[in-house]
């Protein structure tokens, strides 16, 4: 195990971090604080409860799972894709560093982040609304398997783009649109029938219901099947991160 | 001694079809410097990057001080430091991260003494703390050599080391890779510049159409290949080359004032001796006589110039 390497990749990601430390962490702290200004304090004060909760604190799981998973798919796509721009990834391809441990390093250190992310904006969150939560150790594990999980995402997809293009289009055309209807802002049970059955196919749906379980202990799917579905997204991810190195897909020739 | 890499029945084939290597049997002894020549697009780059770990084989094997680079590739990698050819260098980070960042990645535990004596003798110390992105072109070549060195490797690759170097620099450039040698490091070394390979290898290898034509010592390349020429400055200009002469290998010059005789190093008697006497038999007198060795250059040019 090449500690030093993990370590070289992570101090050097999270540099990466501080250095753009307004516009990685301000920009998603200041947007979530807008939607609990507009959605909680304005209009939320005329929705009732929802699942048992004021619909402010309501939302609060919902916009940190938002935030984290496509800041987590940002940071990570970034994190590779800009060496492979750049053509230094030479270097850690020449470098005694196994697959394994190019991984832990640049997502270790986009989860990181996420991770420091959505704590802020859960603090954040508590200037606004009133919430408690009912099983924090669950509420950190979700919080870390979604951070890794969409970190994995994120690489896969720097290692995928071959164009600044290519690496926006998926957060705005997939990623995006499937966290705003993941339930973040309402209750699955919220919606007709027909359109419950189909937001069963969006897997940001197990997250947020999870997660937001672990506030409030009340959640649209059963917990255990939201570990499972996020436990299969991960084991998705990391057999392409696999595959990935196996055959050097983008990465060699 | 055994050499330090020694690379068998190497191919490569890219995906595009392109046959980069068609088989390259190579040796590199330990301890030295070998120059890689070769023309553009003769597999240069695609050989140092298979060795490095970059580029996949398509077949044959590589073992870098006895290891496998497959099998064997953390022991091997770890040996190995790699100065590729383009400038590809960080844009944010300080001189100093980035160095430090390279040793990491190499498996070696942080050791700011050996970084600071490595910015020191390439003169990047007073750059440390500078933006690599603000750097000069030389500066951002040196940074590259300095990650290269970051981990203190064994084994040493330059790709076209000196590219766009200006003269004084690349000077410098080779004081420093002579001293590295001195230190035990084997050091490979493309580049298009002959005169780099003359100056500093010991061994050249030409590669050419993804096959190694030639590994030899440098003296003895010389020797073996090199043409002298013996030119003779005559003080009386001659219309034709006299008959009693036609067995020499002779040529006259325009004006009829320069004769050029070519002889083979390699042979003991070079026939110098009987070409003058015959001259004076003939009553042409010369005010001037002057030897020249065939360069590199030369050697090379007419190398490749034989496959194509």
């Amino acid at each position: 195990m090449n500690l030093h390497a993990i370590k070289a990749i992570y101090i050097f990601e999270m540099a990466r971090t501080w250095r753009t430390l307004f516009q990685s962490i301000a920009g998603p702290v200041i947007s979530t604080s807008l939607y609990f200004i507009v959605f909680g304090a304005a209009i939320g004060g005329r929705f009732a409860a929802v699942e048992g909760v004021s619909y402010g604190a309501f939302l609060v799981p919902g916009l940190v799972m938002m935030s984290v998973l496509t800041e987590s798919v940002s940071n990570a796509s970034f994190g590779i894709y800009m060496p492979r721009y750049s053509g230094t990834i030479y270097e850690v391809l020449s470098a005694p560093i196994s697959a394994f441990e190019t991984v832990i390093g640049y997502v270790g250190a986009a989860a990181t982040k996420s991770i420091v992310l959505g704590t802020l904006i859960l603090l954040t969150a508590r200037l606004f609304v009133d919430f408690s939560i009912a099983h924090p150790v669950w509420m950190v594990a979700f919080l870390v398997l979604t951070s890794v999980t969409f970190s994995l995402l994120g690489f896969i997809l720097g290692v995928w783009a071959d164009g600044w293009e290519k690496l926006q289009i998926v957060p705005m055309l997939i990623v995006t649109p499937l966290a705003f209807l993941g339930g973040s802002f309402y209750s699955v049970s919220m919606l007709p029938p027909f359109w419950q059955n189909v937001t069963l196919f969006n897997p940001v749906v197990y997250l947020v219901s999870g997660f937001r379980w672990s506030f409030y202990g009340a959640a649209d799917v059963p917990v255990a099947l939201s570990l499972a579905m996020t436990a299969l997204m991960l084991v998705i991810c990391l057999a392409v991160v696999w595959w990935i190195f196996r055959t050097g897909y983008k990465l060699k020739n | 001694m055994q050499p330090i890499i020694e690379i068998r029945g190497l191919e490569k084939t890219y995906a595009s079809g392109f046959q980069a290597l068609k088989g390259v049997d190579l040796d590199i002894p330990r301890g030295e410097i070998l120059a890689l020549l070769g023309p553009n697009g003769a597999g240069k780059t695609t050989l140092i990057s298979i060795v490095c770990g970059i580029v996949r084989a398509t077949a044959g094997s590589v073992t870098v001080d006895g290891h496998d680079i497959v099998r064997d590739w953390r022991a091997a990698r770890s040996l190995i430091g790699l100065v590729p050819q383009e400038l590809t260098t960080e844009a944010f980070e300080s001189v100093w991260a980035t160095v430090s960042f390279s040793r990491g990645l190499f498996g070696k535990p942080p050791n700011p003494a050996v970084i600071e004596r490595i910015l020191k003798d390439l003169s990047l110390w007073e750059k440390r703390d500078t933006k690599v992105m603000a750097l000069s072109g030389g500066m951002k070549r040196r940074v590259l050599i300095a990650k290269a060195l970051s981990h203190e490797p064994r084994i040493l690759f330059l790709d076209e080391p000196t590219a766009g170097v200006d003269v004084e620099l690349r000077r410098g450039m080779w004081e420093m890779i002579g001293r590295l040698r001195e230190s035990g490091v084997t050091i490979i070394l493309t580049t298009h510049y002959i005169e780099e390979a003359e100056e500093m290898a010991d061994s050249i290898g030409v590669i050419s159409g993804g096959r190694i034509v030639l590994v030899e010592k440098k003296a003895a390349l010389m020797e073996k290949l090199g043409k002298r020429l013996l030119t003779l400055n005559l003080q009386n200009p001659l219309e034709a080359i006299p008959a009693e002469l036609a067995g020499y290998p002779l040529t006259l010059s325009e004006d009829g004032r320069e004769l050029v005789y070519r002889f083979d190093n390699q042979q003991e008697r070079t026939g110098i001796a009987g070409l003058l006497r015959k001259l004076g038999d003939h009553g042409i007198t010369y005010t001037n006589l002057r030897t020249e060795e065939s360069s590199l250059e030369e050697i090379f040019v007419s190398l490749v110039k034989e496959r194509a």
